[in-house]
């Protein structure tokens, strides 16, 4: 049973693109991986010139209120270092379960995908505000 | 109703992160062979992973069993999630969305009860804790989380 198991890379590849910086996940993201990325990143964006996240999980079969946590906290280390985050690709089944469980991680833009994504950092002055319509439980404390 | 294999029921143990992601991919891949939708799939293996870090963080590890349930022609399955933990003070707290002990955001427990069609507790302090929880493979309605 051991054997069969992928052995995972510890680390998220971060990809430089100009001043954005773009991250792929994919497949099976164990815990430690996500925490790794998000260290990884906020120093990345401390050192280089970064303006935008791009972080792209249309290869990511779940999202879960611990990932949901990770991608929320990376948001907010991004901004308050003068960088926008966006979420791209979001699989249909996955925002379904998302919102069933309560999380619907206000706060973080999102795009279909990486293409658009990238395209709102150079056109759109400022990406959709977090939904106000209704106050949401799920927002971190 | 011809199902590829009789599965019974197998022990998976939660000690690590890679347990969790293993634990994961079972899961996924039995709800896939049992004819779960995507949808289904994609909640019920969501519902795992909060209730298996569950386990790992609060329990300091365990064991999740599997078990294959028929119904007439449905099918399902019956995952047990069992740790020798400190157990749970306050149930009823501890389903309270936005309730946290941990590092997550609050919405494990509660979050995942909405995520499966039956969902059980048994914990008392210092007695450990299991939580068994059951989804089935169905467009079939189910009627969803009936008052206790």
């Amino acid at each position: 049973m051991t054997g069969s198991r992928r052995a995972h890379p510890s680390r998220v590849p971060v990809l430089a693109l100009g001043a954005t910086l773009l991250i792929t996940l994919q497949g099976e993201l164990h815990d430690s991986m996500a925490e790794q990325l998000q260290e990884d990143l906020t120093h990345r964006i401390a050192h280089s010139p970064v303006t935008g996240v791009v972080i792209d999980i249309s290869g990511v079969d779940i999202v879960d209120s611990f990932l949901g946590r990770v991608l929320a906290e990376i948001a907010s280390h991004a901004r308050l270092m003068a960088a926008r985050t966006i979420l791209a690709g979001m699989r249909p089944a996955v925002a379904i379960t998302l919102v069933e469980l309560g999380l619907t991680l206000p706060g973080l833009p999102t795009a279909l995908d990486v293409e658009r994504a990238l395209a709102m950092f150079e056109h759109g002055p400022c990406p959709d505000p977090p939904h106000p319509r209704r106050a949401n439980h799920a927002d971190l404390p | 109703m011809q199902t590829s294999h009789d599965t019974g029921t197998i022990r998976l143990p939660i000690g690590s992160d890679t347990d969790l992601a293993w634990v994961r991919q079972q899961v996924r891949q039995a709800a896939a062979e049992l004819g779960f939708g995507l949808v289904q799939q994609t909640k019920l293996v969501t519902a795992v992973s909060e209730l298996a870090r569950n386990t790992l963080i609060h329990g300091g590890g365990g064991q999740v069993e599997m078990t294959v349930l028929h119904q007439g022609p449905v099918l399902g399955l019956r995952l047990a999630f069992t740790d020798d933990g400190p157990g749970i003070r306050d149930i009823e707290q501890a389903m309270t969305d936005g309730y946290t002990t941990g590092s997550g955001l609050g919405m494990g427990l509660s979050g995942a009860k909405r995520l499966v069609q039956e969902f059980g507790i048994d914990s008392r302090p210092g007695g450990g804790t299991t939580i068994t929880v059951a989804a089935w493979a169905t467009g079939l309605p189910h009627p969803r989380a009936e008052d206790g």
